[in-house]
C-alpha cells in the first residue's frame, strides 16, 4: 500500500509544554505564600487582593486547570498525533484552542483577587469564564476527534480512550456544575440551593480530580511511561479493564466528601462503597505502570526521566489508596476540616501530576528540540530535591491534621472540652512553618528545571514540523483472531464518546436526581425564613473574601462538635442558601451556629483586628471592610434573582427591599454606636456583621421534642 | 425552573443504591471476561502502537 508522508505538530506541544511551565511557577509560588499566610497573618498585607481567602482559590485554581491543563494539552498534543498517525485535525483550532485557555486563566487570575467569585471550591470562576470555558473545552474536543477520526492507525491505544473520557465527563461536570443564574455582568447566584448544591459541587469536585488530574494523566502514563522505559506496557489486558472500570466506579465516589454532614445518609453510603471499590481499579492501574519497568530497574537507577515517572505513579498509587480509607466513615471523622485532606490531595498534587509533568517534560523537550537534555545530573538533583520537598511537606501535615483532629476531640474528666479551637491552631504552627519548607525545596526543584530546560532549549531548534510517514486506514480493517464487541467500539470513536458518556451519566443522574426530586431527603423546618437584604449582602460579602476557605458552616453530629459549636446542622437549614457555604477545611473554627454568639462591636474589632478579640489568632485582617461603601445598587436584582431561584419573597419585594436594608443597617450601626464604635450605617462592615449573627439562629429557638419520660 | 421537590417521596430509596452497584458489578464482569479472553495477537498489537514510529 501507498504510504502517505505527513508532519507532526511539534509548535503546538512546545507552546503548551511552555504554558505548563510558566503557570506552574506561578501558581506554586502563590501556593508557597498561602502558605505563609496560615501562620503569618502580616503576610496578608492587609490588602484585599493579598489576602488568603482570595490568594488560596487563585493557588488552587492555578495549579489545577492552568498548571495541570497546559500539562494534559501538551501531553494530549504530542502523544495523541503519533497514536493516530495524523497531525492534529485543523492549526487554527490548535492555536485558538492555546490562546483561548491562557486568556480564561489569566481572567480567572485577575476575576478572582478582585473577588469574583461562585463560591464553590474549583468551581469559583464567575458565569462569562464559565462560558469562555465550555466554548475553548468544545473547540479541543473537536480538534481532538477530528484528529481520531482522520487517523492511519486503526486501533484506538488506551490513552486515547482515557482522552476521550476526559473530555465528555468534564464537559459533562462543567456544565452540570455551573449553571447559575447571573445577577449583574461578573456575578451569579448557584442554580441549586443547600443540600443540592453541596451534592452537585462535590459530585463536581470530586471528579475534577478523578476526570481532570487523574484519567487524562493515566492516559498520557500509558504513552509516556513505555515510551521513556522503551517497553510496551507490562499488560494490555489489565489496562482495558483498569479503564472501564475507573472511569464507571470514579463518578460516583463524589458524596464521601459530605461525610456526616446533613446530606441524606443513602448517598454518603452509597459514596463510600463506591469509594472504596475504587482501590481496585486504581491499584491496576498503579501496577501496570510500575511492572512495566520490571527487568529495567537498572535503568531508573540511572535515568532520572524514570526517576520521576517512577515516584510519580507511587504517590498515585499512595492517594489512591488512602482516599478509600479516607471515606470510610470513621477515618473521616478525623480526617475531614483538618490538613489531613491537605497533605493528601498534595500527595497526589505534588507527587502524582507534578512528577509526572516534570518526567515528560525532561523527556519531551530535548526530542521537540532536537538535542539531548543540558544536564543530567540537575534533572537527578531536581528529582531529590522535589522528593524531599514533598515529604517534608505532607508529613507534617498529616501530625498536624491527626494532632488537631484529636485535641478537638478531647475533654476534661468534668465533662468539658479540654482546649479552645484557637489553642488547637497554635500547637500545629510549627506543623505549618515546615510544610513551608518542604514547599520551598519543592518550588526550587522547579527553578532548577527551568534552568535545565532553558539550556536545552538554547542548544537545540525546534522540529515544528516532524515528518513521518504511515499508510491510510484501509477501508476494510482486518481483524486479528476473532472480532469481540469492543471491535465495534473502536472503530468508530463516537460510539466510544458516547459510551464512556452513557457510564458516566449513569452515575450522576442515579446519585443526585434523587436528591433533587424527593422531599423527605430535606426536611423543611417552617423557622427557617429567607435572608434579609442587608444579610444577602453580607452573605455575598462572605463569599466574596473567601471566607470559606478557612471556616465550615457545618456542625456535624458529634459531642465535641455539639458542645463546641452548638446543635448540629440539618439539612432543612440550608434551603435558601445559593450557594452552600459549608466549606471544607477548618482553619478557624466553624460558623454555622456563630450568629447571636458574640456582640455586634466584637466582630468589628475582630474584622480590623482578628488578634485584638483573640490574641494569638492567625486570621487575616479585614480593614477595608470598615472602609468601603456598601454597594447597595444590586439589591432588587439580587432579590429578582433568588425569587427566580425560587427564595419566597413577597411579590415585588425586590423594590421595597432597599427600604428594609437600609433600616436594618441603621439598627447595626446603632448597637456599634452603644459600644462607643462610630460608623456610617452604609459600610460593608454593617452587612457583613447582619450576615454573621442571622447565621445558624433559625432553629436556634426551637424547642426540642424530648422523649417523655414515665 | 425551579430545582424544588418535584415528587413528595420515594419508597425505599436504597432501590438506587443496589442498583448501581449491580449495574456496574455485571458491567464490570462483563468486561473483564472480554479482556482475559481477548485475542493474545490483538492485545500485542495494540500494546505496540506507542512504538511504531522512529524517533528523531
Amino acid at each position: 500500500m501507498q504510504v502517505e508522508k505527513f508532519y507532526y505538530d511539534n509548535k503546538i506541544v512546545k507552546m503548551f509544554a511552555y504554558a505548563t511551565i510558566l503557570w506552574g511557577v506561578v501558581g506554586m509560588t502563590v501556593g508557597l505564600l498561602a502558605s505563609l499566610q496560615i501562620f503569618w497573618p502580616a503576610s496578608n498585607f492587609s490588602h484585599p487582593m493579598t489576602t488568603f481567602g482570595r490568594v488560596r482559590p487563585l493557588h488552587t485554581n492555578a495549579v489545577i486547570f492552568a498548571f495541570v491543563g497546559n500539562g494534559i494539552f501538551m501531553g494530549v498534543y504530542y502523544s495523541l498525533q503519533r497514536l493516530c498517525k495524523a497531525r492534529m485535525f485543523s492549526d487554527a483550532l490548535s492555536k485558538i484552542h492555546f490562546w483561548g485557555w491562557q486568556i480564561i486563566i489569566v481572567a480567572a487570575a485577575v476575576t478572582l483577587l478582585l473577588g469574583y467569585t461562585s463560591g464553590k471550591e474549583y468551581a469559583e470562576l464567575e458565569w462569562p469564564i464559565d462560558i469562555a470555558i465550555t466554548l475553548i473545552w468544545v473547540v479541543f474536543g473537536i480538534n481532538m476527534f477530528g484528529t481520531i477520526l482522520k487517523r492511519r492507525e486503526s486501533h484506538l491505544y488506551v490513552a486515547i480512550w482515557f482522552y476521550i473520557a476526559t473530555w465528555v465527563t468534564v464537559a459533562m461536570l462543567h456544565i452540570v456544575n455551573s449553571f447559575e443564574l447571573p445577577y449583574t455582568a461578573m456575578r451569579s447566584y448557584s442554580w441549586y440551593a443547600g443540600v443540592q448544591d453541596a451534592l452537585v459541587q462535590w459530585w463536581y469536585g470530586h471528579n475534577a480530580v478523578a476526570f481532570f488530574l487523574t484519567t487524562p494523566y493515566l492516559g498520557i502514563m500509558y504513552y509516556f511511561l513505555p515510551k521513556a522505559a522503551n517497553r510496551p506496557v507490562y499488560s494490555y489486558r489489565l489496562s482495558i479493564i483498569h479503564f472501564w472500570s475507573l472511569i464507571f466506579i470514579y463518578i460516583w465516589a463524589g458524596p464521601h466528601h459530605l461525610l456526616y454532614t446533613a446530606l441524606p445518609d443513602w448517598a454518603q453510603s452509597l459514596g463510600t462503597v463506591f469509594s472504596v471499590m475504587l482501590i481496585a481499579p486504581s491499584w491496576g492501574g498503579m501496577l501496570n505502570g510500575l511492572f512495566t519497568l520490571r527487568g529495567a530497574w537498572d535503568k531508573v537507577r540511572e535515568d532520572p526521566i524514570l526517576k520521576f515517572l517512577v515516584v510519580a505513579v507511587t504517590c498515585y498509587g499512595m492517594s489512591t489508596f488512602e482516599g478509600p480509607m479516607l471515606s470510610l466513615k470513621n477515618v473521616n471523622a478525623i480526617s475531614h476540616f483538618s490538613d489531613w485532606t491537605i497533605a493528601h490531595v498534595h500527595i497526589g498534587a505534588l507527587g502524582w501530576n507534578g512528577f509526572m509533568t516534570f518526567g515528560i517534560l525532561y523527556w519531551l523537550i530535548p526530542r521537540i528540540f532536537g538535542t539531548e537534555l543540558y544536564s543530567k545530573k540537575l534533572a537527578t538533583n531536581h528529582f531529590w530535591i522535589g522528593t524531599i520537598g514533598i515529604v517534608l511537606y505532607a508529613v507534617p501535615l498529616y501530625w498536624a491534621g491527626f494532632a488537631q483532629a484529636m485535641m478537638w476531640k478531647q475533654f476534661t474528666p468534668e465533662g468539658q472540652l479540654k482546649f479552645q479551637f484557637l489553642e488547637t491552631v497554635t500547637h500545629i504552627i510549627p506543623m505549618y512553618i515546615t510544610r513551608s519548607i518542604g514547599g520551598t525545596l519543592y518550588l526550587v526543584g522547579v527553578f532548577i528545571m527551568v534552568y535545565n530546560l532553558w539550556k536545552t532549549v538554547a542548544t537545540g531548534k525546534l522540529i515544528a514540523d516532524e515528518p513521518a510517514e504511515a499508510a491510510p486506514l484501509p477501508k476494510v480493517i482486518e481483524a486479528h483472531g476473532k472480532e469481540y464487541w469492543h471491535r465495534w467500539i473502536e472503530r468508530k470513536p463516537v460510539q466510544m464518546l458516547v459510551w464512556s458518556f452513557v457510564l458516566v451519566a449513569i452515575g450522576g443522574i442515579l446519585e443526585i436526581v434523587p436528591t433533587f426530586l424527593i422531599e423527605s431527603n430535606i426536611p423543611t423546618i417552617a423557622s427557617v425564613k429567607p435572608y434579609t437584604p442587608l444579610e444577602l449582602h453580607g452573605r455575598d460579602i462572605y463569599i466574596r473574601e473567601g471566607c470559606y476557605t478557612c471556616h465550615s458552616q457545618m456542625v456535624r453530629p458529634f459531642r465535641d462538635e455539639v458542645a463546641r459549636y452548638g446543635e448540629y446542622s440539618k439539612a432543612g437549614e440550608f434551603v435558601y442558601d445559593h450557594p452552600f457555604q459549608w466549606g471544607s477545611k477548618r482553619t478557624g473554627p466553624d460558623l454555622a451556629r456563630v450568629g447571636g454568639k458574640y456582640p455586634d462591636s466584637w466582630h468589628y474589632n475582630h474584622m480590623l483586628e482578628p488578634q485584638s478579640m483573640s490574641p494569638g489568632s492567625v486570621m487575616p485582617p479585614y480593614p477595608w471592610l470598615l472602609d468601603d461603601q456598601l454597594d447597595a445598587s444590586t439589591t432588587e436584582a439580587k432579590i429578582r434573582a433568588m425569587q427566580t431561584l425560587g427564595v419566597p419573597y413577597p411579590e415585588g419585594y425586590d423594590q421595597l427591599a432597599r427600604a428594609d436594608l437600609e433600616k436594618q443597617a441603621k439598627q447595626v450601626a446603632e448597637n456599634l454606636a452603644k459600644d462607643k464604635i462610630k460608623i456610617q450605617s452604609d459600610r460593608e462592615i454593617i452587612a457583613l456583621i447582619a450576615y454573621l449573627q442571622r447565621v445558624g439562629t433559625d432553629i436556634k429557638g426551637e424547642k426540642k421534642e424530648l422523649a417523655e419520660l414515665k | 425552573m425551579k430545582f424544588i421537590n418535584y415528587l413528595e417521596k420515594i419508597s425505599q430509596v436504597d432501590i438506587f443504591g443496589m442498583a448501581s452497584f449491580m449495574i456496574f458489578f455485571v458491567f464490570f464482569l462483563l468486561m473483564t471476561a472480554w479482556a482475559l479472553k481477548a485475542d493474545k495477537k490483538l492485545i500485542d498489537e495494540m500494546s505496540q502502537i506507542p512504538f511504531d514510529q522512529k524517533q528523531p
